[in-house]
């Protein structure tokens, strides 16, 4: 019986090392360790072996047992191990091709430039304030005083509705609803649509955006507005950006400034963009005059603040080198594409 | 304000290089727009005589010409036909740099030429700036300059500084104010030469005129002098040239000297033909009832009773500030004159400008309210000027009619206080000296300033803190952030965070934002079909468009949507998916403002854009907003849509009733044509305010389920027309408790369903929460549904 034993190792041994296929490994499992299989078969005819001769087979049977499972199961790794190197073989793909893109769309170049502008001012503890585009005369004009026949109403060439309602040409309104209706301390940003009778060319369109800001406080100082607009300047054009104010008019602020920073194309030393200059205005500013505030019930004796305004498109135009305002309002996908 | 850098330094040196000037000024408040440098490119050429021509042996066209220029006489070869023996002309000397380029000697048809005669093509001058220059040929010069002498000295040919001047400023409006706010800016001193008038003419003016002012409110001060013996001419060339360099076109002497005072001065003047003037007297009133009057430029006007003339004894002979009047113009006839000098009051002057479609650079200046004291210095100036230029003899004395005398406002002077609002820490000394240097009368006793009577902008605290500011250096003042004070916090409104979810939302649905106007044609309802008694074709209509196509304020965003799909369509873009945030405006009965509602438009074609894209793309956007309750109903008769392809969304509003959001659908084919869109365009409009009425941010977490579900299928077949939403109604109603979702996983029709029938299969999946389901429990439920869809609609089952 050693001998059937050693010659069913061996046998089995064998055929084990020339499998090649998991199938054929499980059907082997069977011939021989199975119910029905060769080793049971020889174990079957123990009884007619001796009391001594019996442990000792018994024991060899065993060993021999535990040899081929332990050998079956190494083979069995071995195969899953090629198998899957075969498949992942098979499975090479062209990674160079272009990829899929899932369908989602963009925001427009306005939007994205507003919403960053929110952040900016969000971050510095500002409100968002909304108001009408149409609008009273009052809230346009007379509140932020500029009276009728006022010759400042020249340079803002208005789209009236009626002899008291205008299509606002400046978000202000929003900034005196907000004053009239609000106790200082006041910080609010008051973004959106404006109206002024250009025509449609490359540089202006009748209708466009504007983002202003307005701060009312105890206290509030000239190198307030000045940091502000510097710590603004530069979280959105850069930390490098410099910016410049030159004294100026607005009816509703005084001191009035124009704000220039400096450009982003060049960083100062002249190029297109800045004409040469090396300044690029964007914004216009300036403490709140003493009689806007009067006019909202705000005493200037206790009371100072600053203001400032700035057009979207134009900032949206420099930042993407968008070259003709037209492009804004046209949306062509082929251009909405790019943002 | 243009400023020829001379005639600034008649009143100020201006000592630094013109780019230091320029921007030292921005930076002070007096903007520079741009400098225009007449002698640009110009050396080298001089003032030259031409003593001898004689034809050129080879050429007919050509002439050789002597050409004295004082040092030598040189041969020149020129083809100009129009210069003569004697004429001085310009001459570019060998080695000239021109604006064409450098001189070079030459030879014409083997003749010498030892410099160029130029045109003012050539010094790259107009006819503006020299009228008397010839349409062809070269400039002759109307007198006899120094021979030798630098063209751009004799033609003075200056620097020319553009301002720009704000409405606050009018006395920089000028050539004197600049200088001021010059001296100011470059710390130099302002200086007025002395006017001396030698009222040659004798007599005495208030035998000749008597003034009256009847509206002091409108006319505050009015000044006159008389001038006899007028002698009609051109100004000289220098006057002229001043003139033209600051933009004004040289017209005689009289006209000239006024407009020359107005800019140098700020004042503007006019004359009068003294001997027009009726009862020898000026009234300055408002018009009488039925008064007309026929103005320089011939045309008669009608007047309002608030416009203010001037008037002789019996009649207007000129709308104060606006225009003179015909029947006492100047003419060659003219012997006596009478200047006036006014300050009116400026709204009065803008109003009547404006009615009368008249504006000068005189109106423009009285408009912004001159200065009162201005008004005497400014009238003797243009005496002396006229005495200077022979143009006639000054009567003695001024007529003065001053009603509202110039009063002097005294201001606090609170250092502390002025520092305090900048935050800065300037010393007073500084404040002072900035404060004199603008002519302000500083009492540094009493703490008191008085500001000059050419500043009426300056009347409170912070005016005095814009003066000390742009002097100081508005960049000086150093940076601070809100420090000290209470900080604050932002955050949007929660209209503004469901605009973000919005907009959010439609992007991720593969939507491109798009901007329009917001304006709209009256035209645009035809063009989408809007029946004539429907409610948005009553719109907000502006007074003054840019044209009529701009002439509403829109009551649909429908249009604006199909324009961009259409701009789109016809560049050749084979698919497009847009969508728009914005606002429509309806007026509101018996209110003076809109309703301006928000509005999200959709808008797409080509790909695979079809009904139920865009429904996807409503719904994806209910479920961002956490909207549940909603229902989407077909719509036939909206006449901009399909009648077969368009639904109504509804949600459950603050009432608990189901309110109008959105319409939605395949546009109708006639109005896709009228905009070359494709046929098969959809678009959804939806009112944003309502969406975000039904929306809600809250979010309530529900337990997954622990026990399995079963799920069955049911196919049935029903008349075409029926809507799967009615179907799905009754399986809800009827399906039981354990009903837990329904679906739709095919519609078919076609072979082995009949004609105008359809064949719909639903997944229907069931779930208890306590326990696993029996096949029981489903099919009780299944049966009730079968019966009640056969019912229902005479449902089969498949
Ligand atoms: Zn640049």
């Amino acid at each position: 019986m050693k001998q059937q034993l050693e010659a069913i190792k061996k046998q089995a041994m064998d055929k084990l090392a020339q499998i090649s296929d998991i199938r054929e490994l499980e059907d082997l499992k069977v011939a021989y360790l199975g119910k029905k299989g060769e080793l049971t078969r020889i174990l079957k005819g123990m009884g007619a072996l001796s009391a001594e001769e019996r442990p000792i087979v018994g024991q060899m049977a065993n060993d021999v047992r535990a040899t081929l499972e332990e050998n079956i199961a190494n083979a069995k790794l071995r195969l899953i191990r090629e198998e899957r190197n075969q498949r992942l073989k098979s499975e090479v793909i062209d990674v160079t091709m272009p990829g899929k893109i899932r369908a989602i769309g963009r925001k427009h170049p306005l939007t994205l430039v507003l919403d960053e502008l929110k952040d900016i001012f969000l971050g510095m503890g500002y409100e968002i304030a909304e108001g009408p585009e149409i609008e009273l005369d009052y809230n346009n004009f007379e509140a932020l005083n500029i009276p009728k026949n006022h010759p400042a109403r020249d340079t803002q060439d208005t789209f009236y509705i009626s002899e008291n309602v205008v299509l606002r040409t400046h978000t202000s309104p929003v900034q005196i609803r907000h004053m009239q209706n609000n106790k200082p301390p006041i910080r609010i940003i008051c973004p959106g649509r404006v109206y002024r009778s250009d025509a449609v060319d490359a540089t202006h369109s009748p209708v466009f955006h504007q983002v202003e800001g307005l701060v009312v406080d105890k206290g509030v100082t000239m190198g307030d507005l000045n940091g502000t607009l510097q710590a603004f300047a530069k979280s959105i054009f850069g930390k490098d950006t410099r910016i410049r104010l030159r004294p100026h008019h607005f009816p509703f602020t005084e001191p009035s400034a124009e704000v220039d920073v400096s450009c982003w194309g060049c960083g100062g030393s002249g190029c297109r963009i800045c004409k040469g200059e090396g300044w690029v205005e964007i914004l216009g500013a300036g403490m709140v005059h003493p009689n806007v505030l009067r006019e909202c019930g705000i005493d200037p004796d206790i009371y100072s603040g600053f203001a400032f305004g700035m057009g979207i498109e134009r900032i949206t135009m420099g930042k993407f080198g968008i070259d003709d305002m037209r492009l804004l309002f046209e949306n062509d996908i082929r251009f909405l594409k790019q943002f | 304000m243009k400023a020829p850098i001379k005639w600034l330094s008649d009143f100020v040196k201006i000592n630094v290089p013109i780019k230091e000037y320029t921007d030292a000024m921005t930076l002070s408040g007096s903007k520079v727009e741009g400098v225009e440098d007449l002698g640009k490119d110009i050396e080298i050429v001089v003032v030259g005589k031409i003593v001898a021509i004689e034809s050129h042996p080879d050429a007919d066209k050509l002439r050789i010409c002597k050409v004295d220029i004082g040092s030598e006489v040189l041969q020149i070869v020129t083809g100009a036909p129009n210069v003569k023996e004697g004429d001085y002309i310009p001459l570019a000397l060998v080695g000239a740099k021109l604006p064409g380029g450098e001189i070079k000697l030459s030879k014409l048809r083997g003749v010498e030429s030892y410099g160029m005669m130029c045109s003012i093509d050539e010094l790259n001058l107009t006819k503006d700036y020299l009228p008397d220059a010839p349409d062809h040929g070269v400039y002759v010069f109307s007198g006899t300059p120094e021979l030798g002498a630098d063209v751009k000295d004799v033609l003075n040919l200056d620097k020319v500084v553009e301002f720009e001047i704000t409405s606050n400023r009018p006395d920089c409006l000028s050539i004197i104010g600049l200088a001021r706010e010059t001296a100011a800016t470059l710390g130099e001193t302002f200086k007025i030469p002395k006017v001396e008038v030698k009222e040659e003419a004798g007599g005495d003016i208030n035998d000749l005129v008597s003034i009256e002012i009847e509206n002091p409110e409108l006319c505050y001060r009015y000044a006159a002098r008389a001038v006899k013996d007028v002698k009609i001419e051109p100004s000289p060339a220098w006057m002229q040239r001043r003139l033209a360099a600051a933009g004004m076109r040289p017209i005689n002497n009289i006209v000239d000297i006024t407009n020359y005072v107005m800019l140098e001065y700020g004042q503007p003047m006019h004359a009068f033909d003294l001997e027009q003037v009726q009862g020898r007297r000026i009234v300055v009133r408002t018009p009488k009832d039925g008064e007309t009057i026929r103005t320089l430029d011939g045309q008669d006007r009608d007047l309002d009773s608030d416009m203010l003339l001037i008037c002789d004894e019996n009649r207007p002979i000129g709308v104060a500030g606006v225009m003179g009047g015909e029947n006492s113009e100047i003419t060659d006839k003219t012997n006596t004159i009478l200047l006036e000098s006014a300050t009116f009051k400026g709204s009065s002057v803008r109003i009547t400008g404006k009615k009368m479609g008249l504006r000068s650079e005189a109106s423009i200046r009285f408009e912004k309210g001159l200065d009162i004291e201005n008004a005497i210095p400014a009238l003797n100036r243009c005496a002396e000027l006229i005495e200077l230029l022979g143009a006639g003899k000054v009567v003695k004395g001024i007529a003065d009619c001053n009603r509202m005398p110039y009063e002097k406002r005294i201001m606090k002077f609170q250092p502390e206080r002025i520092n305090s609002f900048l935050g800065s820490e300037i010393e007073t000394a500084q404040m002072v000296k900035i404060f004199k240097s603008l002519e302000f009368e500083v009492d540094e006793k009493n703490m008191t300033l008085i500001p000059p009577s050419f500043r009426n902008d300056i009347v409170e605290l912070a005016d005095l803190c814009e003066e000390i500011a742009r002097f100081y250096g508005y960049n000086n003042i150093k940076s601070s952030l809100l420090s000290g004070k209470e900080s604050m916090q932002g955050r949007k409104t929660y209209k503004q965070s469901m605009e973000d979810v919005i907009r959010n939302t439609m992007v991720a649905c593969g939507l491109y934002e798009a901007y329009t106007l917001s304006f709209a044609s009256p035209k645009v309802f035809d063009t989408i079909n809007l029946p004539k008694d429907h409610h948005l074709r009553n719109a907000v209509v502006i007074s003054n468009p840019l044209g009529e196509d701009f002439s509403l304020m829109r009551t649909t965003t429908l249009p604006d949507m199909l324009k961009s799909l259409s701009i789109n369509y016809n560049r050749n873009n084979p698919e497009a998916a847009l969508f728009e945030l914005s606002y429509v405006y309806l007026p509101i009965e018996g209110e003076v403002l809109a309703d301006e509602r928000g509005t999200l438009t959709i808008g797409m074609y080509g790909g695979t854009s079809n009904f139920y894209e865009l429904k996807g793309a409503m719904e994806e956007l209910l479920l961002a907003m956490g909207i549940k309750q909603y229902e989407f109903r077909p719509e036939k008769d909206e006449a901009s849509f399909h009648p077969g392809r368009t639904a109504k969304l509804y949600v459950k509003g603050k009432n608990k009733e189901m309110v109008y959001a959105a319409t939605l659908g395949e546009i109708h084919p006639e109005v896709a044509e009228n905009y070359e869109c494709p046929s098969r365009t959809y678009v959804a409009v939806a009112d944003t305010n309502v969406l975000i009425e039904a929306s809600t941010t809250e979010k309530q977490y529900s337990q997954l389920p622990k026990f399995p579900a079963i799920t069955r299928d049911l196919a049935i077949v029903v008349k075409d027309e029926l809507y799967v939403a009615q179907i799905i109604e009754v399986i809800k109603q009827k399906g039981g408790e354990y009903l837990e979702e329904v679906s739709i996983f095919d519609v078919y029709k076609g072979a082995q369903v009949p004609e105008g029938m359809k064949s719909v299969a639903f997944a229907l999946s069931f779930r208890a929460l306590d326990r696993t389901l029996k096949d029981e429990d489903v099919n009780v439920a299944m049966d009730r549904i079968l019966k009640n869809l056969e019912k229902s609609f005479d449902a089969q089952r498949r």
